[in-house]
């Protein structure tokens, strides 16, 4: 699971050509199998505190703002998402970073700081939950059914791509890889719940620092710094600009993504990433496992913190990767090219450039550390749809709460079968990741544009909120099939002939979102609103949000907003 | 009944400690040995201060972390 706007890359994954790129000592097998051990012994550890389906999908709502924030950030750092990215910065340069910094610090802060307290004043136990207390049966079902299936697909093909990674880098057999995996997140999230998979994505997080920050490090010394890099790449690429975010945004043609600025700031930084870091219920569902208001609203605070830094593991390599290693070709090319290596592989050359025995364990345990937190967020969060949104809600209305339980422990392992099953389609049929992928990107947009007029607009209607999320993804269907069938149309969607894949994403769901809102608006004029009482604790300006208690400053969740904010202006215009 | 209360950070911990331990001591062989292996800049001994830093880190989230200490398994 990932940021839907990320380039996940996953069909040049699946041409990676056949050799393999290291061998593991039996220090690094030990290395991996500590790890395993380690989060299997955490599943059945923490299988005492899930008695309630509260404790088994939200983890008793008793995390600590640290925890919930790490979690929340960790969910999001699949391995493909690091490998995916470096490939991407490798190809495109610092512009990659956009994805780290205005595609989610803005978006992670206006979560924290508005959202937040509508998600978790409402008591919801799901994004699909909260449709249904502002908008109706109907929304939720939508959101519900189209979220469900969506993320236990993503994660079969996250699963495959992943054993498919190791297939190339270390020789290891693609069906003992999926069943490892899947089997060992399945049984710490069935056994321990929310609480497990948060517990192990914390361990996670530190894990994927501790065996991919020595990269960046070694590779700094090695260029004699940052000037050092700068140099060398622009010795091994005279005449291109791999190392600004900004400088040749100003047209379409200038830069290697074929993307304007327009679609960055709307298209990437409003639209894509407020739709996924605030609505997409993978990563929400973390923060509302928070132990009380001020907590869930520092969450997203913390984890805009560590995003931010995040490029340090991911975009730096890649471009370390041009300055030491300037013969990787494109997938197309590689792969017939005997002996070559692509975009794709270079943070795993860059691991074994570096890396002996001890560490190169180190670092493999950190992208199966990456893949398995991401599968445990997608099992986990399908879990709570299915069986909430889903089950509770149209089969098994008044169960007691024990029996949502062990449908909740059932359901992970049916999510862990389904993803399984999809990882083996996809194996016979690999086109499927691009529609599939395309279709997870469709509901994003839309869904954000219903949850922020639900939640700041009064005047919006049920029925305003369902055509306006049916209207927003067909829209977003529909231009993705123009596109598809008439590559001319491109320069429609995206207003100008020299844009590329990427500009058409962005600004595919900027029309998507403008759908929403618009159908959404007008529908709502027309049809009765629901009362202020109704409301409450729904949609600023009919909720009266609980006082928190005073704190000292540096415990203030604006005050760390206002840091992370300052930050993230210091880092874009000093790679401007 | 019982409730689990072994705080995450003390899971760290452990995890660091033995990483450290075997890393730090597979760079500690390195060096006494001069077997290093084929990687660019391992003249550095990256294994011994990287696993190093692992064990200090890990020993002090074991410290301080300790079941029995005044952690909540949440904090």
């Amino acid at each position: 699971m990932t940021v839907p706007p990320s380039p996940l890359m996953l069909p040049a994954v699946v041409a990676l050509p056949p050799q393999h790129l290291a061998h593991l000592a039996p220090l690094d097998i030990a290395i991996i199998a500590v790890y395993f051990a380690m989060v299997i012994y955490i599943g059945f550890y923490l299988k005492q505190r899930n008695n309630t389906s509260e404790e088994f999908f939200l983890a008793g709502r008793e995390m600590t703002a640290w925890i919930a924030g790490l979690s929340f950030i960790s969910a999001n750092m699949g391995s493909l998402e690091l490998m995916g990215w470096a490939a991407s910065s490798y190809q495109y340069g610092i512009l990659a970073a956009h994805w780290f910094w205005i595609g989610a610090i803005p978006a992670m802060l206006f979560l924290g700081l508005v959202m937040m307290p509508f998600y978790y004043v409402s008591k919801t136990h799901s994004v699909p939950g909260y449709l249904k207390l502002r908008f109706g049966e109907s929304s939720r079902l939508l959101a519900a059914v189209s979220f469900a299936i969506m993320t236990v697909l993503m994660s079969g093909i996250n699963m495959y791509a992943m054993a498919l990674v190791m297939k190339v880098v270390l020789g290891w057999n693609i069906n003992f890889s999926i069943w490892v995996s899947s089997v060992t997140v399945a049984l710490y999230v069935a056994l321990g719940g929310l609480r497990s998979a948060i517990f192990n994505e914390v361990l996670q997080f530190v894990l994927i620092w501790a065996g991919a920050l020595l990269i960046p490090i070694l590779g700094l010394i090695e260029t004699h710094g940052w000037a050092g890099m700068r140099a060398r790449i622009q010795h091994n690429f005279p005449g291109q600009d791999f190392t600004h975010m900004w400088h040749g945004l100003g047209a379409f043609n200038h830069n290697p993504m074929g993307v304007h600025w327009t679609g960055i700031v709307f298209g990437l930084g409003f639209v894509i990433a407020f739709g996924y870091w605030t609505t997409d219920f993978l990563v929400v569902q973390r923060v509302l496992s928070a132990q009380n208001l001020r907590a869930a609203q520092m969450a997203p605070i913390i984890g805009a913190g560590f995003k931010m830094l995040v490029p340090i593991i991911v975009i730096l390599p890649g471009l370390l990767g041009l300055a030491v290693l300037p013969h990787l070709l494109p997938e197309s090319v590689a792969a017939h090219v005997p002996g070559a290596n692509s975009y794709n592989e270079v943070l795993p050359l860059m691991l074994v450039r570096y890396c002996g025995p001890g560490l190169l364990g180190l670092g493999i345990t950190a992208l199966i550390a990456g893949f398995m937190s991401g599968m445990a967020g997608n099992v986990s969060a399908f879990s709570a749809v299915w069986t909430y949104d889903i089950y509770h809600a149209q089969i098994n209305k008044r169960a007691a709460d024990s029996h949502y339980v062990t449908i909740g422990r059932w359901s992970t392992i049916l999510g862990v079968l389904v993803s399984i099953g999809a990882a083996y389609l996809v194996m016979q049929f690999a086109s499927i990741m691009d529609y599939v992928q395309a279709l997870f990107s469709f509901f994003i947009a839309p869904l954000f544009g219903t949850v922020i007029l639900g939640m700041l607009w009064k005047r919006a209607t049920a029925a305003g909120g369902f055509w306006g999320l049916l209207s927003g993804t067909v829209t977003s269907v529909s231009l993705y099939l123009w596109v598809h069938f008439n590559p001319a149309a491109l320069a429609h969607v995206a207003f100008s002939v020299y844009a590329k894949t990427m500009a058409e994403n962005l600004y595919r769901a900027l029309w998507a979102w403008i759908a929403c809102v618009v159908v959404t608006v007008v529908v709502s004029m027309f049809t009765t609103p629901k009362t202020d009482a109704e409301l409450n604790g729904l949609v600023y300006g009919a909720t009266v949000l609980p006082k928190l208690e005073a704190v000292p400053i540096y415990k203030n969740h604006w005050f760390w907003a206002a840091i992370v904010i300052t930050g993230f202006f210091i880092v874009n215009v000093v790679f401007w | 009944m019982h409730k689990a209360n072994v705080s995450i950070w003390f899971f760290n911990g452990v995890l660091l400690t033995t990483y450290g331990l075997m890393i730090g001591g597979y760079g500690v062989y390195e060096l006494v040995s001069g077997h290093t292996p084929p990687v660019v800049l391992a003249y550095l001994h990256a294994p011994l201060w990287w696993g190093g830093g692992m064990l200090a880190l890990g020993l002090l989230y074991c410290y301080k972390f300790a079941p029995g200490k005044d952690n909540h398994a949440t904090k």
